[in-house]
This record gives C-alpha cells, structure tokens and sequence, in this order.
C-alpha cells in the first residue's frame, strides 16, 4: 500500500486542491483528510456523508461546587494557568484552558473535582466519487487534533487493505507540529506544495526537515509557479542543494477557485493547469517505482 | 486586559494562507506608537521576514519533563499510570520517559511515593527578540520534530509589555495552538479570503473564538468581484467587517518578496491606517454602533 500524505509548512499554497485532484486521477482511492482543525476535503470531493462516530479523547476537569472549601490547591497545581479562582471562594476550570493531566483532581483534598471524559468532535468514513473519504470534524477550541489524525489514518489504511485499494491519499495539515507529525509518520511519500514567496520557502524548508527527521521521502510541487519567476528558481536550487526533486510546477490559475465553487477539482475542468497536475501525478508515480524516491 | 490605552490583539483565522501574517506586520507598522508584535505562529513564523531587525537576544524555552533517580525507584508503576499522555511507562525495574509525548504537567514527580521523580528542562524551541523600528518583534521557533506548541505560545506571549499595544499572529486551525495563542487577547481579528473555502473555515474560526468568548472583527484579504460575501455570513453572525484588502497582484508579489504593503503600494497606507483605528476602538470597547455595522471601502 502506497500512503502519500500532502503537505505544505506555510498554509494556503493549494494542499487541498491538489490533493483532491490527485485523487481523482489515481481513483478508486481512499482520501483521509488529515487536517481535521479546519477540514475541507469534502468541499471538493462532495461525498454522500457516512455516519458519525464520536471522538471521544482525553479528560477535562470539572468542580464540584457543592464540595469545594476554595483551599486553593488546584491553582496551586495547575501548570495550564486553567483554574480561576477568587477571594468569594469560587474556583472554576477554564476547558478551554485544561489539557486534562488529572494532577488537580488527584490532589484536591476534599474530592471536588472530577476528570470527564472529553468529546473533541466526530470522524466520518464517506462515500466520495473517488472512493471511500475519511474525514473529521475537531471540535471548536478541542484538545488533541494529533491524536484525531492517528485515528483517520489508522481507519483509512484499514478500509484500503480491506477494498483491496492501493492507494491512500492524505490531505495533511499546515505547519510541523503535533498533526503534522501525526500526518507524516510512517508514510510512503511526502508530498509538500508550496508557492514562489520567501514565506513559503521557509516553511517548506522546516517541513522537509520534519520529513527527513522521520525518514519519510518527500518530493516538492511548486504551485503558482509563474507569479514569482526569480523565487521559483530559488526553491528549485534549494530542492537541488537537498537532493528534493521537483515533481511538479502548476500555473497560476483562478479555476482552482471557481472549480470549488462548482464542487469539483481543477483536473475535472478544462483548464489549463489540469495537464499539469497530470504530470505531476505521473512523476509521483514514476518516483515511488524508482524505490525510496 | 490591558487598560489605559494598551490593549492585545489576536490575529487568527482557520484556512492557513488567508494574509494573518501580512495583516500583523502591517498593522504593527502602521501603528504609530511602540507596539510589541507577538509571532505566535512557533511551526511556521515568518514575521521576521517582512521586519527586519537584528536579533538581540535568543533565549531556550523548554518544558519540564520528568527525570527518574533510578536509585530511589522500586518501580511501583505509580507515574505511569497516572501520567495522561503516556508519556511515562512503567517497562522493568524503571519507568521509561517519552519527552516528546510529555505536556509537563509536573503529576509523575507529585505521585511518586518514593521521591524518585525529579524534573529536568527538556528543549522544545527558542524565543528570539528583535527591535525593527517601533516594533519589538518577538519570535517563538519551535525546533523540528517537536509535537508541543501551545508551551512555545505561552512562553512567547510572557513577553508582552505592560502599557504597549501587543499584536499577536497566531498559528492557522481552531485547536490548542491556536487557543494558547489568543487566549486572554481583549479581541480577534479573524483574516479570511472570500473564497468557500475561506469562508467554511471562517466559519469554525468563529466557533472557536465564541468558545474562548472574546469579541471578533473580520478582515477579508483579496476581495474582488468574483468573491463569495463573506460580509452576509458576518451579519448573520454579527462580527463586524473591520476591512477589505482588495485582491492586487501588487500585493502578492511585494509578499513573495518579503515588503510590506504599506511600503510597497501608494495608498495602502490609510488602509491599514483604518485598520488600526477601528481595531483600537474595538479593542477599548469604544466601538460606535454605527461604525460596528460600517464597513470598509476599497482604497481610492
């Protein structure tokens, strides 16, 4: 099975409408949106919605009122600045701020505080025109979008050994933290698009280092390619200087955006750029053959 | 909350790549005072890229991790099983530590009934500080590899000056980065693009925001007349659109090269001018009802 997981450092260089049309030219595919903070692989793919199964994860404290004597302990405590309390003697957790370590329900020492289970949102498996869709949906302000990305992933791999699929393609999140990490681990290939400005550069240089740091194999997709012809050519030598190949360049193109408004990918339209991400596809291809890229 | 004239900022947004950072620099230059830009973006910050400025200091932030005296250990198995996050596991005769898992919430030392758990700062990124001007620009690097942000938030968002006007640029998505980021900011500018989507992710943002209950303001970056109306949802919502970056082909390229717009482009100047006044007084909660349902023209 091959998992290529897409990615980008910087956010809005086109991870979605790449990947996305990745899938639609590899199809029938399994795609698992990994970017469960802000999910929008089904606006592209607009799949007939699976149901949802609560992710539940992690713990939040929680104050009994009735059992409180405001001794202060848990203020004390509590490394994640999440308890709130005053001279009325009104101690309160803050969930937004609470990473549920349990430290002050375990030392309060009149019992007050409880450690509730935390539901962090809902995972889907869909049912899209290019195969099956793993998404989720994070909950607004919720913990351990890492650990909601492991579960997708895990979920998509199952349903591509199962469909006899060899194919998985994951729309991963921007940056190189806890669900990029989550994102990358153990994948087949990285691929990480990015534009022609000195931003994205930088965070694609991080990115890749996240790669190499887990030994993924990575290639690159300059995407605007032709907006900023003289930092094209500087990333194409920094990928050189890394021994990065450069799968593919992608014009400018406002049918990106007006493909999404009519729920479709760029390849699925006749606009100019969709023989290019052909090529792209085709040289992704040609490098996963060629053994570790 | 700050008084007196100093207030905190959060800009954020869902969608990566919708102009938070271009919004930040620009603001904190067209500010006119002494401000402190907070680069709370730690995965990816790019501040440093349109505000030049020699690094003055760098300093290490770690968090602390567990250190076990394998002396004082009998391997009761306490630590592991109380630890969340599994970052501590019993195997033999000691517990095996997993600095990368661990949120440095100090338990594993409190529960161990032997005393054998000390703890030990474990590097996750730098804080880097530079004067560029008016702004004080403080940056959060968080080293590759390293899963835990939301600590490099907070060490960052420590250096806030009392009395100055603080801009924090905070990570893209709706998770604990991103709330560590502006938790205790006195507003939100949320930076969306009028694309869908722009707007779907927009529309988490908001929840998020709601979540944290500190009041919101929308910039809409690259507006033009193929936009989506990203000023419909804000009414539904009832978040006032502070301003309308119009979609310029001048803008991306000065951004690909680094430059400010407010240097680069002849009149953009009042723009993030406008920007300033309604965000300082929606910051004061001075915000008329009037200018609270205004919206924004493009620049002449």
């Amino acid at each position: 099975m091959r998992e290529i997981v897409v990615v980008s450092g910087k956010g809005g260089t086109g991870k979605t409408s790449v990947s996305a049309s990745l899938a639609v030219l590899a199809a029938p595919v399994v795609v698992v949106d990994c970017d469960v903070d802000a999910a929008d692989t089904h606006m592209l793919l607009t799949p007939s919605p699976g149901r949802e199964n609560a992710f539940l994860s992690g713990h939040m404290a929680v104050i009994d009122p009735g059992a409180c004597t405001a001794c202060g302990k848990c203020l004390e405590l509590c490394r994640f600045d999440a308890v709130s309390g005053d001279t009325s003697g009104i101690y309160q957790i803050d969930p937004v701020g609470c990473e549920g370590c349990g430290v002050c329900a375990r030392f309060c020492p009149s019992g007050a505080i409880l450690m509730e289970e935390r539901n962090c949102g809902v995972w889907m498996v869909s049912s899209a025109r290019t195969g099956p869709l793993v998404h989720a949906r994070l909950a607004p302000a919720a913990e351990n979008s890492g650990r909601l990305v492991s579960l997708v992933r895990t979920e998509a791999r199952r349903i591509a050994s199962e469909k006899g699929l060899e194919t998985v393609i994951c729309d991963g999140p921007p940056g190189i933290g806890c669900p990029v990490i989550a994102s990358v681990t153990g994948a087949s290939m990285i691929l990480a698009v990015t534009e022609p400005s000195l931003s994205a550069l930088h965070d694609l240089e991080r990115v890749l280092s996240l790669a190499a740091h887990f030994s993924v194999p990575s290639a690159v997709c300059i995407n605007k390619h032709d907006i900023n012809p003289d930092i094209t050519e500087r990333i194409e030598s920094a990928m050189k200087e890394r021994g990065v190949p450069v799968a593919g360049r992608i014009g400018y193109d406002p049918g990106f955006t007006r493909s999404l408004l009519t729920g479709m990918t760029v390849v699925e339209t006749d606009s100019p750029t969709a023989a290019e991400i052909v090529r792209l596809w085709e040289e992704l291809l040609s490098i996963g053959d060629s053994g570790d890229g | 909350m700050n008084g007196g004239g100093s207030f905190t900022v959060a800009v954020a947004s869902g969608k990566g790549g919708t102009g938070k950072t271009t919004v930040a620099v620009n603001l904190a230059r067209s500010m006119g005072t002494r401000v402190t830009l907070l680069d709370c973006d730690v995965e990816e910050p790019n501040c440093t890229l349109f505000l030049y400025g020699g690094i003055i200091t760098t300093r290490e932030v770690g968090i602390p991790v567990p250190e076990v005296d394998e002396s004082l250990c009998d391997a009761c198995g306490e630590c592991s099983r109380f630890c969340a996050y599994k970052a501590i596991v019993s195997v033999g005769s000691a517990p095996l530590v997993f600095p990368g898992m661990c949120h440095g919430c100090g338990g594993c030392a409190l529960v161990c009934p032997r005393g054998a758990i000390s703890e030990k700062e474990s590097r996750i990124g730098t804080v880097e500080r530079s004067e560029c001007g008016s702004v004080t620009l403080v940056t959060g690097r968080l080293d590759v590899g390293m899963a835990m942000a939301p600590p490099l938030v907070r060490a960052v968002k420590e250096c806030s000056r009392a009395g100055e006007p603080c801009i924090i640029d905070c990570p893209p998505g709706t998770s604990c980065p991103m709330i560590a980021a502006i938790r205790g900011a006195d507003m939100v500018l949320l930076v969306t693009e009028p694309t869908p989507f722009g707007l779907h992710d927009l529309g988490l943002a908001v929840n998020a925001v709601a979540e944290v209950g500190i009041p919101a303001g929308i910039v809409v970056n690259r507006t033009g007349p193929e936009g989506l109306d990203v000023g419909a949802f804000a009414k539904e919502r009832g978040i006032p659109v502070l301003l309308e970056i119009p979609d310029d082909r001048r803008a991306a390229e000065a951004y690909s090269r680094g430059e400010l717009l407010v240097d680069a482009i002849p009149g953009w100047k009042s723009l993030f001018e406008l920007l300033r006044e309604r965000t300082v007084a929606m910051a004061g909660g001075r915000m008329t009802r009037e200018f609270r349902q205004g919206r924004d023209r493009r620049p002449e």
